[in-house]
């Protein structure tokens, strides 16, 4: 198959050009690949002003009266009080001490309602604003942040998702984006898989292999160049690249005050990765703890999961602020869903979409704000209801992203967020 | 204040229980569910904590209810001065509160806000009625005077949040276990820690869920003093799910070494409270997914020999000093009484 890139557009001349340019950049080169947008200049636009996205992905369900939406003494709110933070007249629950204090620098959406209870489904429909449906696949956040805010010729990759255990890998979860957008994943906070030269091979003989690649590479897509060898071109240099830049995969390389500030659990040790990711320049990074889907015995675990989220993720937060990052680094903690007002018989709280909370912060987010509300016990939305499409054009919006421009890929122009939607202009500054 | 009476001492009824005939013969509603009850030491009432955060009172004899406002959290521990004139209250608001059991209409004698930070899982009284325990997140027990509330000792080492607490016979040793199965046994006089006793087959960490979950839920000492029999679950495949079954794990107490474990196969749930019948059996209550259940085991057996099904799913119990009544506290706001015995004209 002819790629078909090349019909001499505005918008593919662009690419091309940044094709030839990565190339001329040496062994950095990246191919830029498809284009980005159907109106190009917004992509310059961003590139002066480089910005990240972190997602902390409470997996399983976080009940949001356990967090940002507590209901102390009502008959929904369980054992646990409300506490005061650091924004005047805004409570959360008191098992988020830490994250209290550092409530000046995020936003509370109190009034989610995403009307999907199923794990799976809620977990799409959060990751890509758009409800699954058998005839159509979506990118998700990190797939679009990639493509639409990574630099072309960044040497790291744009979408990193860190995950509590498992291996490494890579994601299938960046649809018609294309593989390249899709997630590194980084099982259990370990550097991408293979990303260490084997230690039989010297780095001459590499550096000699690569070359010889490099050329029969360039000498075969001088008359026969396809999107496939593009996107094998472009697998091998990143790889390498990647494996250039390894280091940055190493927490261990943090000070240890730091580790011991964040905690010396997994989590702790993740959002620590998280913190030296975006440094480094990663667009895009996912942490996930887990597991909230507390149908049984929901306040010992929540004490148990929030203990470690608590202090890790009100570091993290600090130091992005303390380091001058909010502004270029959206903040968002998000779920499949909420959980039941209602407390079950195994003091537990099953799936719950119709009244939950989502946090975000930096960038163009409002400090401080709480946006929403639901009533007395928790049970509905009473103001400022919003759904998955909203939350998914202010995430891009917040960053500076026209979520209501298209992406052109090969020719076709596909939304980058559901148009039938827009953002929660209440929460962009 | 004067001297606390001695605790009576535990006799077997009259006529011997026959819990293969147990039934219920009262139920009590409340407005909000219930998390935990107690008879007073002299039978007049059952006490029980509410998710509303109040504990309520219902009078034995006339069914009479009143509520006693005094935390800000659930209350899931009571317990009494041996005199039955004091009870004592321990909330997840970290508060220990001192109360005139039969007042007309209690409101607290003494309190101390902070007693732990975060939740008070357990309290426990000595057999001479001076001193109160208390355990609970911070990984602490506490012992207090219970005439004037001050703070005795405090005995730190457990690794996670303290669960249960209790006072061995004796008056010389606590004993307490944690949520990763440990039992730590304490010289009262100098807070030294004796030793430690492993339960570990009460604690789950689930990897793929990331939880640790299970603990030892309850303890009791057998009234010979023999035996140390400590309560939670196991077989916790589904933590999250409420998959899991009972276990009672029997130390011998002089040998520290686990005597028998005592199960409940074909039933899911966990058991909340354990306790030692004066005619010897350990009577278990329960409740989880297999519903609410009383479990009988003979301590020399593995097996329950009886394991009565109550309407709903139990969450605490206690039984009454004449040992014929067991209070349960249920999810569906009832308290109910059963009786070990035949039921009456039968």
């Amino acid at each position: 198959m002819r790629c078909t890139y090349s019909c001499r557009s505005e918008a593919h001349l662009l690419a091309r050009r940044q094709f030839l340019g990565g190339l001329a950049a040496g062994a950095g080169a990246l191919v830029g690949g498809f284009s980005t947008f159907v109106r190009p200049a917004i992509a310059g636009q961003i590139a002066q002003d480089q910005k990240r996205v972190l997602v902390v992905n409470m997996a399983g369900g976080l009940s949001q009266l356990e967090s940002w939406d507590p209901k102390p003494g009502t008959n929904t709110g369980g054992p646990f009080r409300a506490i005061p933070t650091s924004v005047p007249g805004v409570h959360i629950s008191e098992l988020l001490p830490y994250t209290a204090k550092q409530m000046h620098h995020l936003a509370i959406v109190r009034g989610v309602n995403t009307k999907e209870d199923d794990h799976g489904k809620g977990a799409y429909l959060m990751s890509t604003g758009r409800r699954q449906t058998p005839a159509s696949d979506y990118p998700v956040l990190g797939a679009v942040a990639a493509k639409a805010l990574a630099p072309p010729d960044s040497p790291l990759p744009g979408h990193i998702i860190v995950t509590p255990g498992g291996g490494g890998g890579r994601g299938n979860d960046a649809a018609y984006l294309g593989p390249r957008y899709s997630s590194i994943v980084l099982g259990n906070g370990q550097p991408p898989s293979n990303s260490a030269r084997d230690e039989a091979l010297t780095a001459a003989a590499d550096d000699a292999r690569n070359a010889l690649r490099r050329r029969a590479n360039d000498r075969f897509a001088q008359r026969r160049r396809t999107a496939q060898t593009d996107a094998y071109t472009y697998s091998y240099e990143q790889a390498r690249q990647l494996m250039e830049r390894r280091d940055v995969f190493d927490v261990t390389k943090e000070p240890q005050a730091d580790h011991d500030r964040y905690g010396t659990y997994d989590f702790g040790r993740h959002c620590l990765l998280a913190r030296r990711l975006l440094e480094s320049g990663v667009t895009f990074v996912q942490v996930t703890h887990s597991n909230y889907d507390t149908h049984n015995e929901n306040f010992d675990f929540h004490l148990e999961q929030l203990g470690e989220f608590d202090r890790s993720f009100a570091s993290l937060v600090a130091d992005l602020a303390e380091r001058g990052m909010l502004d270029s680094t959206l903040i968002v903690v998000l779920s499949e869903f909420g959980r039941t007002p209602n407390i079950n018989l195994y003091y537990g709280r099953d799936h719950w979409s119709a009244a939950w909370s989502v946090v975000l912060g930096g960038c163009r987010v409002p400090r401080g704000a709480v946006w929403g509300k639901t009533n007395d016990n928790g049970t509905e939305v009473v103001d400022g209801q919003v759904d998955h499409g909203q939350l998914f054009h202010t995430y891009l919006q917040a960053v500076g992203v026209d979520s209501t421009e298209s992406f052109d890929v090969g020719g076709r122009e596909l939304p980058i967020a559901d148009p039938a939607t827009g953002p929660i202009k209440e929460l962009l500054a | 204040m004067s001297e606390p009476a001695q605790p009576p001492a535990p006799t077997a009824p009259a006529t011997a229980t026959d819990p293969a005939q147990t039934h219920v013969v009262t139920q009590w509603e409340h407005s909000s569910p219930l998390v935990s009850c107690r008879f007073d030491p002299q039978g007049r009432f059952v006490f029980a904590g509410a998710e509303d955060m109040t504990v309520q009172r219902w009078n034995l004899g006339t069914g009479a209810k009143t509520a006693l406002a005094g935390h800000e959290s659930w209350v899931r521990s009571l317990a009494f001065l041996p005199d039955g004139e004091t009870l004592l209250t321990g909330g997840y608001d970290g508060r220990l509160v001192w109360w005139p059991a039969a007042a007309e209409t209690p409101t607290p004698i003494r309190t101390v806000p902070t007693a732990h930070a975060g939740w008070i899982r357990a309290l426990a009284v000595s057999p001479d009625g001076k001193l109160i325990a208390s355990c609970g997140n911070d990984n602490l027990v506490r012992i207090w005077n219970a005439a004037d509330g001050q703070l005795v000792r405090e005995l730190a080492g457990h690794a996670s949040h303290v669960y249960s607490v209790l006072f061995h016979p004796s008056g010389e040793f606590v004993v307490s276990g944690d949520l990763l199965g440990q039992i730590h046994h304490w010289d009262l006089a100098t807070g030294a820690l004796v030793r430690k006793l492993d339960a570990g087959p009460l604690h789950t960490y689930e990897g793929g869920q990331a939880v640790h979950f299970g603990g030892v839920r309850t303890m009791a000492v057998s009234h010979d003093s023999k035996w140390l029999a400590c309560g939670g679950l196991h077989k916790a495949t589904n933590p999250l799910g409420a998959v899991h079954e009972p276990l009672v794990l029997s130390f011998d107490w002089s040998a520290g070494s686990l005597f028998k474990s005592q199960v409940t196969p074909e039933y899911a749930g966990v058991l909340w409270r354990v306790l030692y019948h004066p005619e010897g059996y350990l009577l278990g209550i329960a409740g989880g997914s297999g519903g609410g259940v009383l479990l009988f085991w003979k301590p020399e057996e593995e097996q329950t020999f009886v394991k009565f099904g109550l309407p709903n799913l139990a969450r605490d119990g206690d039984l009454h000093p004449d040992g014929r009544q067991v209070a349960t506290a249920h999810s569906d706001r009832h308290l109910r009484i059963s009786r070990l015995e035949k039921k009456a004209g039968a």
